[in-house]
């Protein structure tokens, strides 16, 4: 008997035009790991929503077809009674957590079930041990971070030992490396306990090694239902925004098959001698700055040019001593501290300097100290020593977009000419939320950035603008952000996200324990790690500083010219 | 409720729970500004010694102004009393105004009652723990309880989806929102909170809640002190009471029994309870100490 069957299922949410699954038929059989790709409101989570029981209990709407998760009938099992076999998780853990302590959450569950006290304190003792959370059993839950927090509704979600564990984007606000570790952490369940698990997640690199089979949905329908190898050859054909950037090196080189993570992409380059080492004769005649030309050449296809700078503020000449003597800083701190009352320091004598048309990503785990010194650098608050000295007005874009949205109308909330700049002038008359994820970002930045042009920004902070947005959404995000870097205003972009960082930085720094421990250009720093490490930058082991697949594959192609000449790539 | 070790801490919810009852009878069933007194006194030394000093001073000063306003208010709208100290003349609503020293005494006495169970109920707030009161009272009645407790989970979301509001409204440019537009919008994101936590219990089977089991942890040497003193106070409390002890009247003149009975039953309100915490031994919070006494089971 499948864990989850789905025949021709077809559903609506109350009101909408379109349903949002569309004749669904799917099986998932016991001790599966599956990953479901979509673009976002691709319907993925209104599959987790059904097999959790939530559609249609919760959110009502139109059914037809059939639904069973381990032989309950969806429709006639509501999510209390499914939540004994399907554990959920969801993307936001502060709103999943609904006890004061950790113990307490971890026991909710259970006691719901009527379980029995000794029942409880094992299943408590187990889930807290096996996600690495029994040092914070008696924390209470407000005191938790997001990662914490992230674990500890995935343990809650456990801690009945289901059958079944749905999970939507349960990385998306997590750091790479507690991304990572939560990524292991499914796959030793899967593997040790034989948990069957669905998840759903848009950096795919990061989950396709573990997963059995991958589903795509485009439009509430299912595209694809293959190995990772052959979503991923179906991805390159029919949908190039969930191709993973190993697999879109390896086809921008011509080589093949799709690589499904890092280790494999390294073989199919070995196997075909086209693995550049960090002295090859292309990128040592090249000279230092290959990694850059390569870069740029990868750039160019899909964000406009960087606005023209001076020598000395070339991502390749930039230091900080350089930096901070720059007369035209965007942005300067010196000495910068934060130490709350009663509380260890958040930032540790933060000094920096960025120019301005500087484009810098911010970046470190959950914690690091980037959220408050972005809020220190927007004048939201004041350091306890130090000096924040900016070149104009700062414009700071929170992590929530839906914050700054108060107005019935879109036209009321930001003035014409700051919503012709992120494209969103035809939606004038429409209703704020009735906007998508990306749009509503987009609409948030408008309001920030204002319609005055003697107003305009000379530094726009973003604090994680690409949490849970798709990979198409995320490169329309860089392009805007290339486009109004391009007009003079600096960048400011704190991100977990390596791809994103690549994208739109010039410079990365990277915080910990509220302190920068590295500052350079992003090929310097993000080639240079395990984990803030582009999956490209990965593959190639740092080899010409090159972190976009498109810039991979032409230093293959060279490569493998220089080598291999009576090869001929397309 | 921030967890402390300290001894009322590490006791079961039903005792703290009797505790800060008991302290805040005194201020239900005495008019003597002594014994009320008291009552402030022995809520703020009972949470400073269980480490919660900052919260009760907290609500010391958020309860405070409320005391003061019922205090001042009471004369100017009271027409009870003897002592004329003041005529204010006629004012429109509340006519000719007499203000008499009985009437402002007797709104001292309601200012310092009212303040007297703000902080035994910051006290509660403070030191019992939230998710053990849940567990105790949904044998009774489970989803009431549940939606009582979560109603008090839903605040400090609340609050901090409020401060990025307005954090995000600060970094608006241009003319700032009106009132009405941030209430609607602060409405429904409150709204969408609750749809989401609601969507978290379901999936964590809250829809199918069966009647939780009894959990029969040893009593604690916390648990039998502060029993002890609950019981001892309210034995105290309702002693004096019927003996018609620590008396005090303000209409229509101000005459109150200063003897020494009520002196020492002022002295046993803040002393007795403050017994317990010279033994500190085994503080550990009280989920530690209920997960032990499950295991062993």
């Amino acid at each position: 008997m499948s864990v989850l069957a789905l025949e021709r299922l077809t559903y609506a949410y109350p009101g909408a035009p379109a349903p949002a699954l569309d004749d669904v038929t799917l099986h998932v059989e016991e001790g599966e790991l599956i990953v479901l790709a979509g673009r976002s409101g691709s319907g993925k989570s209104t599959l987790l929503r059904l097999a959790s029981g939530l559609v249609p209990h919760v959110h009502g709407g139109d059914v037809s077809g059939s639904a069973h998760v381990c032989g309950m009938d969806v429709r006639d099992h509501g999510p209390g009674e499914l939540a004994a076999i399907a554990g959920s998780l969801f993307q936001d853990p502060e709103t999943q957590v609904v006890m004061g302590t950790v113990r307490n959450e971890l026991a909710f569950p259970l006691e719901n079930r009527g379980e029995s006290p000794a029942a409880i304190a094992r299943g408590v003792e187990e889930a807290s041990l096996a996600l690495g959370i029994a040092h914070l059993l008696e924390r209470p839950t407000h005191a938790l971070s997001g990662g914490e927090l992230q674990r500890v509704a995935l343990a809650a979600a456990l801690v009945g030992r289901p059958r079944l564990v749905l999970l939507d984007e349960p990385t998306s606000q997590l750091d790479p490396v507690a991304g990572d570790e939560l990524i292991g952490l499914l796959r030793r369940l899967n593997e040790e306990w034989g948990t069957t698990i669905l998840l759903a997640e848009h950096r795919l690199e990061r989950c396709l090694t573990a997963a059995d089979r991958v589903v795509a949905m485009v439009d509430g329908r299912i595209a694809c239902d293959a190995d990772p190898s052959a979503f991923l050859a179906w991805a390159h054909s029919d949908a190039p925004a969930l191709e993973t950037p190993g697999a879109r090196l390896l086809a921008g080189a011509g080589l093949g098959p799709a690589p499904v993570g890092v280790k494999q992409a390294r073989a199919v380059l070995r196997a075909h001698s086209a693995l550049p080492s960090t002295e090859s004769p292309a990128l040592l005649r090249a000279g230092p700055v290959a990694g850059k030309s390569f870069r740029e050449r990868g750039r160019k296809k899909s964000f406009p040019a960087p606005p023209a700078r001076s020598a000395s503020l070339s991502s390749a000449a930039l230091t900080p001593s350089a930096r901070s003597a720059s007369p035209a800083s965007a942005l300067r701190l010196r000495g910068v501290w934060v130490e709350p009352k009663g509380q260890p320091a958040i930032l540790r004598g933060v000094d920096l300097s960025i120019a301005r048309g500087e484009r810098v990503a911010l970046m470190g785990r959950n914690g690091a100290g980037k959220s408050t010194l972005l809020r220190h650098v927007a004048g939201l608050s004041s350091p306890t020593r130090g000096k924040v000295q900016a070149g104009g007005r700062v414009a700071l874009l929170l992590q929530n977009p839906n914050d700054y949205l108060v107005h019935e109308r879109v036209g009321d909330e930001a003035p014409v000419e700051a919503l012709e700049a992120v494209g969103l002038a035809s939606f004038a008359d429409r209703h704020p939320r009735d906007l998508s994820g990306g749009e509503r970002q987009r609409l948030a930045l408008a309001i920030v950035l204002g319609g005055d042009p003697a107003d305009a920004p000379a530094l726009l902070c973003l604090d994680e603008p690409t949490r849970g947005m798709d990979r198409a959404h995320k490169a329309d995000l860089a392009v805007l952000l290339g486009r109004l870097a391009a007009s003079g205003a600096a960048l400011l972009v704190a991100t977990h996200d390596p791809e994103f960082a690549a994208a739109v930085a010039d410079r990365v720094v990277l915080l910990a324990d509220g302190a920068p421990i590295a500052d350079g250009s992003a090929a310097e720093v993000l080639t240079g790690g395990w984990y803030f490490a582009t999956e490209t930058a990965r593959i190639l082991r740092g080899a010409g500083g090159v972190l976009d697949p498109d810039a991979g594959a032409a230093l293959v192609r060279a490569h493998l010219t220089e080598h291999r000449p009576e090869v001929r790539h397309r | 409720m921030r967890r402390s070790a300290s001894p009322l801490h590490a006791v079961r919810a039903a005792v703290g729970c009797a505790l800060c009852a008991v302290l805040a009878l005194p201020a239900l069933l005495f008019d003597s500004p002594l014994v009320l007194g008291a009552v402030v006194a022995a809520a703020l030394a009972v949470g400073s010694a269980a480490g919660a000093g900052r919260q009760l001073r907290r609500a010391l000063l958020f309860g405070l102004p409320f005391a003061l306003v019922i205090a001042l208010l009471n004369p100017l709208i009271t027409r009870n009393g003897l002592t004329v100290i003041a005529q204010l003349g006629e004012a429109p609503v509340l006519g000719r105004v007499d203000v008499t020293l009985e009437a402002l005494v007797y709104g001292a006495v309601l200012g310092l009652r009212a303040l007297g169970l703000i902080l035994c109920c910051a006290l509660y707030a403070a030191v019992v723990d939230p998710d053990e009161v849940l567990r105790l009272f949904r044998r009774v009645s489970f989803r009431s309880a549940l939606t009582a407790t979560l109603a008090t989970r839903m605040v400090p979301v609340l609050q901090r989806d409020g401060r990025r509001m307005a954090d995000a409204q600060r970094c608006r440019t241009g003319v700032p929102p009106s009132r009405v537009a941030l209430v609607r919008a602060v409405a429904a994101g409150a709204l969408d909170r609750a749809v989401d936590v609601a969507a978290a219990l379901e999936v964590r089977g809250y829809g199918a809640a069966r009647r939780p089991p009894r959990v029969r942890a040893p009593w604690s040497r916390h648990d039998i002190a502060f029993a002890t003193v609950t019981v001892t106070l309210l034995a105290l409390t309702l002693g004096a009471w019927l003996a018609d002890l620590a008396a005090f009247d303000t209409y229509p003149l101000v005459h109150g029994d200063w003897g020494a009975g009520t002196w020492a039953l002022s002295a046993a309100l803040v002393l007795l309870p403050l017994l317990p915490f010279l033994d500190r031994r085994g503080i550990e919070p009280r989920a530690a100490a209920l997960q032990a006494a499950w295991g062993r089971r």
